[in-house]
This record gives C-alpha cells, structure tokens and sequence, in this order.
C-alpha cells in the first residue's frame, strides 16, 4: 500500500455539555495551537442541547477553517424524532462541509456525497466498509471495540478508503433513549434542565466496591478509562491508518495533540509520551485493551524489546 | 428447609453408598441410553465435572460426561468439581427435566452455583434439550431399589412442577 | 398480528410451535448469532428438523444471524446464511451491512429481515436498508415510544416487528460495548452480553456479590433474591448515591398496549427469550397467543396467568412509555 500523505490527526466531537464560551474558546485555542489535521464540531450526543452551541458555531466554523482545519459536521448518533431527520436532511442540503455520519439516518441522507463514518457506526469487516465507500464514504474510524487483528484485515482489503482509530478520549461505549445522567439527580430526560452540564467531563459509576467503571454524559454511557494508543502508533501506520481520532476530554487537548504529533511523527519515544499523557490527563487511567482483543478497561503494557526502537 | 419426606431420605442413611451409587449408575445408564445426544451440547465443558449437592440429601452427585458416568459421595467428603449446584432434590429433578424454567432456579437464593458459570449454563441448556421424563424413561429399571427409586421420584416431581412454575423470578438476559 | 416466539433449542422450538406460534426465530451454534451462550441454539440437522416441523404445523422460521460479522472470517456468516436458505428458512433477521448486502445479491428471493441489533431507530435509516437490501420487515428498537412507532410506520416501506414481552435492553442495541468493556466480549462481536465465563458470585460476609470480570455488578443482602450480573441491570454509586444507575432487574411487558401498536401499523409481536427453558416458551406463548386473539377487555385476565408466572418479578412498558426516559 502507498502511503500518499502524512498521517493526520482528527480532533473529535466534544462529546460533553460544556458551557458555550469555554466551548467556543476551546475550538479558538484548537484552530489557534493544535496540530490536527481535521476537526469534527457539532453535537453528537443529544439534540436537546443543539442550542447552546448554535451562537458560536459561524467564528468556530471560520476560525477553524481560515487556520487551515479541515471542518467536518458530526451528526447526531441516536435519531428517533422527525425533528432531528429533517435536521440531518438539512443539513446535508445545505451545508458546504463534509458531514460525519453517527447514525443509519445519516447515511441514508448522504449517499452519493462525500461523508466521513464515525466510531458509532458498526464497521466490523470490509465488505460493510467496502459498501459505505461504495455510498460516498471517504474516511471510516473505526469502532472502539475493534481488535487490531480486525482492523488490519480490513484495512488490507479496502486500499481505496481512509481508515481512522479512535486513540485518545473516553471510549463512547453506549446510548440509550433514556437519559441515566439526568435519572440520577432525580429528574428524567424531558425536564432535565441540562443537568448534565454541571459535569464537562462526566459523571463517575463507581461499583459498590468502589471501582471506577464508567462515565455518565447524557444519554451517552462512556468508559471511565481514557483510550491511549500512542504505544500502538507504529503498529496502526503499519496496518495502514491514515489518521488518530482524539476525543476531547477536560483537559489541555492542544498538548494530547502535540504529543500523539510528536510520537507518529518519530520525535518522542511513545513511553515518554505515555508517561505525560498521564500528566496532562490525569483524571483516568488509560485503556488499550480493545485494541489487544482483550477487556476495553484493560492496560495492555508494551514489550520491553518493542521500546528500544 | 425440608421438602423430602424424612422417611423417605432415613433409609438412604442406613444403605452402603456402594449400593446407592450402583443404583445411580443404573438410572444414569437407562436416562443415557433413552436420550443418546444428551452431553452433546456441552461442547468443550463435556471433559468438565459437575457436582449436585442436595441440601435436603447427605449425598453428593457427581457428573462426569466425558466418560459417561456418576459417581455418588458422602456429603462428609470434599466435592471436587468444575462447576457445583446446591439446591434442593426436587430443584435439582426439575431442572434435570426441563420442566421449569431454570433461569429462576438459578438465581433464586434458594440454589446456588459456585465455579464454572458457563459450564454450568451449558449443562442447564443440555438438560433443557433433552426430553428427560424420569418416570417413563426409568419405568423399566429392575432391581432391589427400583420401586423405592420410582416413588421418591414421582413425589418429587410432582411437587417440583407446583414450586418451580411459581418461582420464575430471574432471567438470563 | 403475527406472533413471533424464540426457541434456543428444538425441544423449545417444538413447544413454541405447539402453543401455536405463527413464528419462531432461532440460530445456529455459533458466533453468528446474538445469543451465543453455551449448550444453547441448533446444529444444521437440527434446523432441518424444526423447519419441516413447523412447516408441517403452518408455522413460519426466522433464523437469526444477527452478529457482525469478524473481519476475515465472513465465511463463516455467509455460509451460515447459504445453509439457513437451503433449510427452507422462512426469512433472516440480519443486522451487518456486508452480511445484508450478500444476501440480497446471492439469495434474492430470500425474504430478509433487519434485526434489532442494527439499530434502525427512524425511517431514514429504514427506507435506507429496504431501498438498499430490498429489506422486507424491520424490528424496531426498544428504544421507541408507541408514538414513534406510529409516526415511523406512517412513512416507511417495510413491515414493522416490536419486542412486547421479555428482556429489556436499556441502551441501543447494536451499540452497546459495556459487555466488552468489562470482559472482552460483547453482543455485536460474540453474540453475548455479560457472559457467564466471566460471571463470578462471592460471599462477602452476609452479602452475596455478583462480579463480571474485575467489576462488581451488585450486591445482594441476605434474603433478597440475587440477580444475574447483566451489565446495565447493576447497581452502582454515582455521587452520594447508590442504586440501579441504567435499569432496575425489570423485564418488558406490553400487551395492555396491543391496541395502540396495531392502530400504529405493528404487523408483528415478538417475545424475547432465546435462552430461557422450554417450560418458559410452551408457557409464555400459549398465553400471548390467547390473549392476542382475545377482545382487549379479556387479555388482562389471560396475561394476570403470566405474572403470577413471574411472581416477584417486575415488567415494564419501557421506552413505550415516555416517562421511562
């Protein structure tokens, strides 16, 4: 396989409630410091909040774009009422943007026009990427869950599509129509008064044990554990992955970006990184696990004579 | 609690466990030979042992599918096994039968199942695929034992149908 | 409406059958289905049997093969579904593209059903699997109110099928990963969810503590009943609280709503329960059966036979509720 450019950089969706300033100001500081290559904006997660970010989105978009950023719509993942349909249709009319597709909604409404296909969408082998790039699909990350001996398979067998993994945020695990993060400060999801942006990073599920297990954020259920492939970095570019997806976290995503920069670009060693990696996020600990077809909480330590190189 | 008449489970007491355990060897081989395919559905956990402790019976029953055979203890004794069920006889003839929804059983804390989960919920739904009637398919054991064998059953049994439809409170989802 | 009844095994197949299913959906052996639990679902031998079985009784066969399909090993999806078609297999309920796709080329008159697991939540993405695959029938998510079913059923081209009895996920299924989170195991990739080969029970001095894999699911105090480790029926902490954080231990049931699915276009009524036992199926059926050809003032009398079956056990209308979300 020909590697035609270098490998990018995806900043994802922010998948949280945050406050619009501090989202705005965020995607200012990305357009501004971060070394990606593309940045997807929109709401993913519940379209009850699509309105605390609709002020900002038109200098977002600008910024983005005059910093040289690739902009790309992120589309809703769970899509039942007609509103949020005719929203995706719209959106797909007029917009002069790639849009992401979260949603077998989304695809229906983008056949024919190039699309990018989101970690929510189930790619588990190549004739379903091989049919999604058949529909205009260009660029496919790929889910969470996938092991490396999947994504190798696949990637080997669609030459002709970008593939991109999710390498660094909480892993979107589920999502439900029932809102857990409002249930649990006693209201439900119709009057939820937007509770769950008291918390920009998540909301703990600690086990009765104590263990911490899992993230509340809205309707969606996350991973406590953060997603880290920068020790897998020269395995995936030699699958043949063109780009590392990082899900924004509360944390200093400008100095994730740099660091994952530094290591596909062979300027850090990838235990250093993960050594900082833990600095700059040290609300949880990080997970490789799915990657080593093993339990997506678990931390798979690399080989000592894979870190000489 | 205890479901088994006392005056049925005191001669067990008093009878040679050799003897029990060749009368278990007998039903055992008559339920083989009636439903042939019987382990075939336990896959990889057909090399694994499984216990059965009656709670209400001194006796411990151990299943080896592998080689086909029962084997029959001492309460006294350590169980060794892969996978072990406690639980009332009668649970323990409903569930060998189908006739209830195991789920239930399972989970219910009445039972309970220490060890190899999935080898154990292998074993369920093997038993489950058979068509285990133990009063037809023992009908035609002979011996000593035989009669005393067919009464305990059918009272079991019967009581199990009531007990078993009504506790249906779990579910393996 | 059609009633669609699960057997994990022949003799639950045959019970279903005999309690007058008008379909039973089942799988194969293997990975190629969501409910992959050990000692359960059929041989091919054993498919050819229930086929003619229940041809023979004018009952349809829905074979299952409703897992995502492992890179590299599509063979194994794509000869299950060659072997379902030469059974006589009545439809398959299927839910990866590629598998869809492969399908409709190969096989089609093959009548080809979008499963659950592929989670087609509104007529977009419906039109866009029968449009694609030629999909004839969609079982909807039990994510929907009765509403959007409505709503839904006004502007698709395909027949809709709704879960009404049995167990209930609480997140959008397909897209739940929290089983392999917690064991390297999930319904999308094996066919399972919380998988008993990681299910562990502890005494933890009175208590009886459910674990899957390193995670406590719940703890059961003396005397209350104790609950398998399903993932998202746990009880967890979150702040200074402790409780069931997705779901309560409940289990879906709506047939008081029978009326409202049919005037919203339901032309198929399914209960949950592959895994259960045979005596559950035979029960279960005879009884949905009665009630589903009784006028609506009767059925209530008819279900009360089922929750007494599920004495102690809690049922929900769901999602087909909204104060449920």
């Amino acid at each position: 396989m020909t590697q035609t450019k270098r490998p990018g950089l995806t900043l994802g969706p922010v998948y949280y409630l945050w406050d619009a300033a501090k989202w705005r100001d965020f995607h200012f500081r990305i357009a501004d410091e971060a070394p990606v290559e593309r940045v997807l904006i929109g709401e993913t997660v519940c379209s009850k909040r699509q309105h605390f970010i609709e002020p900002h989105l038109a200098e977002v978009v600008e910024r983005l774009d005059s910093a040289g950023k690739e902009v790309v719509f992120s589309t809703l993942s769970l899509v039942t009422l007609a509103r949020e349909s005719k929203q995706i249709r719209e959106m797909a009319e007029t917009s002069d943007h790639m849009l992401e597709a979260n949603d077998l909604s989304a695809l229906a409404v983008l056949k024919d026009k190039p699309h990018t296909i989101s970690p929510l969408i189930n790619v588990y082998n190549a004739p379903t990427a091989r049919l999604l790039a058949s529909r205009g699909a260009k660029t496919i990350c790929l889910p969470p869950e996938l092991p490396f001996s999947s994504l190798r398979e696949i990637v080997q067998n669609c030459p002709e599509i970008d593939f991109e993994v999710f390498a660094f945020g909480r892993m979107p695990l589920a999502i439900s129509a029932r809102c857990a993060h409002a249930r649990s400060k006693g209201r439900i999801k119709d009057n939820c008064q937007f509770v769950c942006g008291e918390e920009p990073d998540g909301l703990p599920v600690k086990t009765l044990d104590r263990q911490s297990f899992l993230t509340l954020n809205g309707v969606q259920t996350v991973s406590h554990a953060c997603q880290s492939l920068l020790g897998e970095i020269d395995d995936l570019l030699a699958a043949g992955i063109r780009s590392f997806r990082l899900s924004p976290q509360d944390c200093d995503m400008v100095e994730v970006a740099r660091l994952y920069r530094a290591v596909i670009d062979g300027g850090m060693a990838a235990d250093e990184a993960i050594a900082r990696l833990q600095q700059v996020y040290p609300a949880a600990p990080l997970a490789n696990g799915f990657h080593h077809a093993q339990e997506g909480a678990a931390w798979v330590a690399r080989a000592r004579n894979l870190q000489a190189s | 609690m205890q479901l088994i008449p006392p005056l049925l489970t005191r001669p067990l007491n008093a009878v040679p466990l050799v003897v029990i355990e060749r009368v278990c060897r007998l039903m055992f081989r008559r339920i083989g030979l009636a439903h042939p395919g019987l382990f075939e559905r336990l896959g990889e956990h057909k090399a694994k042992r499984f216990a059965f402790l009656p709670t209400d019976v001194p006796l411990a029953f151990i299943v080896e599918p592998a080689s086909d055979t029962i084997f029959v203890w001492r309460k006294t004794t350590d169980v060794i096994a892969d996978a072990v069920t406690e639980a009332p006889l009668f649970m323990l003839l409903a569930l060998m039968e189908g006739r209830c929804d195991a789920d239930a059983l399972f989970f219910s804390r009445d039972l309970s199942v220490t060890g190899d989960m999935e080898a154990m919920l292998a074993m369920r739904n093997a038993l489950d695929a058979s068509s285990i009637d133990l009063s037809k398919d023992l009908a035609r054991l002979a011996g000593p034992f035989a009669p005393m064998a067919g009464r305990v059953i059918g009272e079991i049994r019967n009581r199990a149908l009531d007990r078993a439809l009504a506790g249906e409170t779990a579910s393996w989802n | 409406m059609e009633l669609i009844c699960p057997a994990g095994t022949p003799a639950a197949f045959h019970e279903a059958v005999d309690a007058g299913a008008d379909a039973v959906y089942c799988g194969f052996r293997d990975e190629t289905n969501a409910r992959n639990f050990p000692g359960l679902n059929f041989s091919r031998e054993e498919l050819k049997e229930a086929i003619a079985y229940a041809k023979k009784k004018g009952c349809e066969t829905f074979v299952a093969l409703n897992t995502f399909m492992r890179a590299g090993a599509e063979e194994i999806w794509y000869q299950g579904a060659a072997d379902a078609v030469a059974c006589g297999a009545d439809a398959l309920i299927l839910a990866d593209f590629g598998l869809m796709a492969h399908v409709a080329e190969k096989y089609p008159d093959q009548r080809l059903h979008v499963s659950v697991q592929a989670s087609a939540s509104n007529p977009d993405a419906i039109n866009f699997l029968v449009d694609t695959f030629n999909a004839k029938r969609v079982v909807l998510p039990r994510t929907l109110t009765i509403a959007d079913i409505a709503r839904i059923g006004k502007s698709i081209r395909c027949e809709m099928e709704v879960f009404v009895f049995g167990g209930l996920c609480v997140m959008a299924e397909g897209r739940c990963s929290l089983s392999s989170y917690a064991t390297g195991k999930s319904p999308n990739m094996n066919g399972v969810c919380s998988p008993a080969s990681h299910v562990r029970y502890r005494k933890d001095g009175r208590d009886l503590v459910s674990e899957l894999g390193a995670f406590t699911i719940n703890r059961f105090p003396e005397g209350e009943a104790a609950g398998y480790p399903t993932l998202c029926k746990g009880r967890f902490d979150i702040a200074d609280s402790n409780g069931y954080a997705f779901e309560d231990p409940v289990s879906l049931d709506v047939m008081g709503e029978l009326e409202a699915l049919k005037a919203a276009g339901v032309s198929a009524l399914k209960i949950e329960g592959r895994q259960r036992g045979k005596a559950y199926v035979a029960e279960v059926v005879k009884v949905m059966k009665a009630a589903v050809n009784s006028p609506p003032d009767r059925r209530g009398a008819l279900l009360s036979r089922l929750r007494s079956m599920s004495e102690g056990q809690k049922t929900t209308s769901g999602a087909y509720e909204k104060r449920w979300r």
